[in-house]
């Protein structure tokens, strides 16, 4: 079986935070007490959507010891396929749905002797529960949050009230940047920096602190990609013997599964190489959207990541 | 099921000893006639009622001697127990795993009370009974890790995860097959096992790095491991080689079948779910040759695994002068008849030796 | 010629690089005997202008020749120990992005590392190249005392006067290779010492 193991549970709370932005609280459906976590983790939530089965990874945002229930925050995206959609309309009170037990790929590195937080919109998730985990370590952080305005701030206020120390707002409608070569600049050694926000706050950082001299081993982010829709395009599996079609608003990870063939899998987002897939034979091109590749395995065309990326041309034979 | 625990050493008398039910619970590590390196992972959930599979944590005969004699080694080596700063959280995670598995899977040997952070720990077989707060560690005598593995046969790495690597920064090492913990610790996977040959050629540490990266929450998983052991001797570190290697020579033709001992090790893999460290249980299990030899399908296998053996290994695993002697003591038990496949005892269905 | 060639080993022994300017506003170098010339290799005006160079000639006459690279500020120490103080108040005080340069033999990059990294960076962020002298720092795995300079396998420990043969297994948080008792087994049994690399 793929992923990671499963846990039911029944949706105990739906909080809209704003316009963009609602929450949901998960509780275990047999009453029972669910697994802590390290800050960073997240879940995968799985969605009946009509005729398809949906699993979108979403950061644990709780309190990471807290066992009663999981909450998680859901931005809508009204251009993507439809997960967040599906949360936003779909979801009822009460509903029973599957998720999976914490994965961690964004976990603190506890040697820091100092922890920067940068986040970016929605990208706040993670850090909440990686704030919650180093409040009870006694750890040191600090968090630098931009966002386009103080109403689509989720949490921004509750952070201010807890920590107004540690916390740093910057909204785009008023001209906030974070000041970030200066930031990273002043930082003692053995301080880590985590991003987590839209790619191209992900790239600022990492090339501003790569220009600084920062030591690639310091520098963490995560962002998950949601797979995008695409053409529609057909692939063989050679080692299930199967063509399957590729339809516009699924993943090709999703139509795998749809066909009864079992891939590996854990967050779904282009980050965690599990479903690395060899490519036997193509007539056409990639559209490589993951992390997990480096740029000669993604021009060498013989490994694809089926959860976020596509194909377009005539023919893609998979080793699947 | 009631334990008797034996009062036994390994050391000096050496008065260690299995019994029937121990012998036929023996982890045979060879799964057919011949050995090679492997990845060899399985799921750890279970196993065969009465196996050192069925249980997350094995508690069996050896326990309390085995505890005894860790403490002695503790006692003259306390580096044998170390943990990096960073690694006190992943050790109240083993703490709580330790505690919730034992108390659940052997309820009559120990109990678990917990209030919120205001636990009970009961452990009866050692005669504690302690009440302590979680994630304090002023109400522990010692570390979170050094506590509970005090209470836990077999070895504990404990392994952090960053940079996609494991580095081993926490471990408690006394019943090891020749490595120092005080020396590895902070090392990534690939140094650790840097000593070990051919197996890196083979990509097999690769493949074992990218397999227990990728263990998650709730999905432990396992594997056997093995060497040779003169007298059961739990403690054969490299600390105290300069005293202990000088018994591989006491081997003789009349002693060796109660001598020579084959090592197993159970290793476990689990999550940890605070820390996200990887904890990695490495449980020796002992068993005489003359005991092993009682169950007609290992001692086929054994003389066969070991004649096979490729030289390097038998050097590496510290037996190549031995190896001579041994094979002379194992043909006895190899009549030349074929073996059942799997590693258990098959006692009913496999025929007597008829030699 | 101060460069040696080592030969290919297990994956514990560590492999020295060659020293590389890298970007950053503040550079740390520790550099050891003819670690200097490893310096003097790189030295460009603009790199030494932001640079603190700490160096331990050990009988070597590089000093004027380091001195005229006119690093930012320059420190001759007598030998690694007496230099410990100064190296460990410049850590304290630095801010992500410094780089740190080692050079010189294995005993002090290791041991120099070791104060590095217990600042905060990452063993993998310290360019490291070796120059002069191949002994080894070694740690008796027995009795747990360094014996420097260990030139010849086997070798007595300097603290428990055992014979050890020399490992390749290499300790980053001691700085120092594993040496084994060699006649563990046949007790009086010690080989010839001979040259490590013979």
């Amino acid at each position: 079986m793929s992923g990671a193991e499963k846990i039911q549970a029944k949706v105990t709370e739906i909080t809209p935070l704003n316009e963009l932005v609602t929450r949901f609280r998960f509780e275990r459906i047999d009453g029972g007490q669910l697994p802590t976590f390290s800050g960073g983790a997240h879940t995968v939530v799985e969605m009946q959507d009509g005729g398809i089965t949906r699993l979108n990874p979403y950061s644990l945002m709780s309190d990471p010891f807290d066992q009663s229930s999981y909450t998680i925050s859901v931005r809508r995206d009204d251009e993507g396929r439809g997960g967040s959609l599906f949360m936003h309309r779909q979801v009822k009170l009460g509903d029973e749905m599957t998720i999976s037990y914490p994965v961690n790929l964004f976990s603190l590195d506890l040697r820091a002797r100092k922890h920067l937080f940068l986040a970016g919109g929605i990208g706040i998730t993670p850090f909440l529960a990686q704030i919650k985990q180093l409040e009870l370590l006694h750890g040191h952080w600090e968090l630098h949050y931009a966002c386009r305005n103080h109403a689509l701030a989720s949490y921004a206020d509750q952070l201010t009230d807890r920590h107004p120390n540690e916390t740093h707002l910057y909204y785009d409608d008023q001209n906030q940047q974070i000041d970030l070569e200066n930031l990273l600049s002043g930082q003692p050694l053995g301080t880590h920096v985590y991003v987590c926000g839209p790619k191209g706050m992900i790239d600022w950082v990492r090339n501003t602190a790569a220009a600084e001299g920062w030591p690639e081993d310091c520098v963490h982010y995560e962002e998950f990609l949601a797979p995008q829709p695409g053409k529609p395009f057909e692939v063989r599996l050679a080692a299930s013997d199967k063509v399957v079609h590729v339809g516009e608003n699924e993943s090709l990870l999703e139509a795998i599964e749809r066909e009864g063939v079992d891939a590996p899998y854990l967050c779904r987002g282009g980050a965690c190489g599990q479903c690395e897939t060899v490519v036997l034979d193509h007539d056409g091109n990639f559209v490589h959207r993951d992390h997990w590749l480096t740029d000669e395995e993604k021009a060498s065309g013989k490994k694809i990541m089926p959860c976020v990326s596509r194909f377009e041309g005539k023919s893609l034979v998979l080793d699947r | 099921m009631t334990i008797q625990f034996n009062d036994e050493s390994f050391r000096d008398d050496y008065t260690f000893h299995n019994s029937d039910w121990a012998i036929k619970r023996f982890p045979f590590p060879f799964h057919e006639d011949s050995y090679m390196y492997s990845v060899n992972m399985e799921q750890h959930r279970g196993g065969p009622e009465g196996s050192v599979y069925e249980m997350r944590f094995d508690v069996d005969e050896h326990y309390v001697s085995e505890m005894k004699d860790r403490a002695m080694v503790l006692d003259q080596d306390p580096l044998r127990c170390q943990s990096l700063p960073h690694m006190t959280l992943a050790g109240w995670d083993l703490l709580e795993l330790i505690m919730v598995s034992k108390s659940e899977d052997y309820p009559e040997l120990f109990e678990l009370h917990r209030n919120g952070n205001q636990w009970r720990w009961i452990n009866k077989p050692l005669g504690i009974d302690h009440s302590f707060t979680f994630m304090d560690e002023t109400t522990l005598p010692y570390g979170p890790m050094e506590y509970i593995t005090r209470q836990a046969q077999g070895d504990f790495a404990v392994l952090d995860q960053r940079d996609e690597m494991l580095w081993m920064d926490a471990g408690m090492v006394t019943t090891q097959a020749d490595w120092s913990l005080d020396f590895d610790i902070g090392m990534n996977f690939f140094e650790w096992h840097a000593p070990v040959p051919k197996a890196h050629e083979m990509g097999i540490f690769q493949r074992a790095l990218k397999f227990l990266l990728n263990i998650q929450q709730g999905a432990p998983a396992r594997r056997l491991n093995w060497t040779m052991t003169v007298n059961p001797l739990l403690d054969t570190s490299p600390e105290n080689y300069h005293k202990w290697g000088i018994q591989k020579t006491t081997l003789t033709p009349e002693n060796i079948a109660h001598k020579q001992h084959l090592r197993v090790e159970l290793q476990t893999f689990f999550r940890l779910p605070r820390s996200n460290a990887l904890v990695f249980p490495i449980r020796c299990y002992l068993c005489s040759f003359q005991d092993l030899m009682t169950v007609p399908k290992w001692g086929r296998r054994l003389h066969r695994v070991i004649r096979d053996l490729p030289e390097e290994l038998a050097t590496y695993k510290g037996f190549i002068d031995n190896r001579p002697m041994m094979l002379d003591y194992l043909s006895q038990f190899d009549d030349g008849l074929p073996t059942s496949p799997g590693i258990w005892p098959d006692l009913e269905t496999e025929p007597p030796l008829s030699k | 010629m101060s460069k040696f060639e080592f030969p290919k080993s297990i994956a514990s022994r560590p492999v020295w690089g060659t020293l590389e300017v890298r970007p950053g506003e503040h550079h740390l170098m520790i550099a050891e005997a003819e670690g200097a010339e490893a310096i003097l290799d790189i030295a460009t005006p603009d790199l030494m202008a932001k640079t603190h160079l700490i160096y331990i000639p050990k009988g070597t006459d590089y000093v004027e020749r380091l001195q005229a690279l006119k690093p930012a500020q320059f420190y001759e120490g007598p030998s690694y120990e007496a230099s410990l103080q100064r190296i460990r108040r410049v850590l304290e005080d630095a801010h992500m992005g410094l780089q740190v340069y080692l050079t010189g033999s294995e005993s002090m990059m290791g041991q120099a590392m070791n104060e590095v990294m217990a600042v905060g960076l990452p063993h993998t962020a310290i360019q490291t190249e070796h120059r002069g002298s191949v002994a080894r720092r070694m740690q008796c795995v027995h009795c747990k005392g360094i014996t420097e300079d260990v030139e010849v396998d086997p070798f007595v420990c300097a603290h428990c006067g055992l014979n050890l043969f020399v490992r390749d297994h290499y300790s980053r948080r001691l700085a120092a290779y594993q040496g084994v008792r060699v006649d563990a087994e046949d007790h009086g049994n010690v080989p010839e010492p001979k040259g490590i690399y013979e």
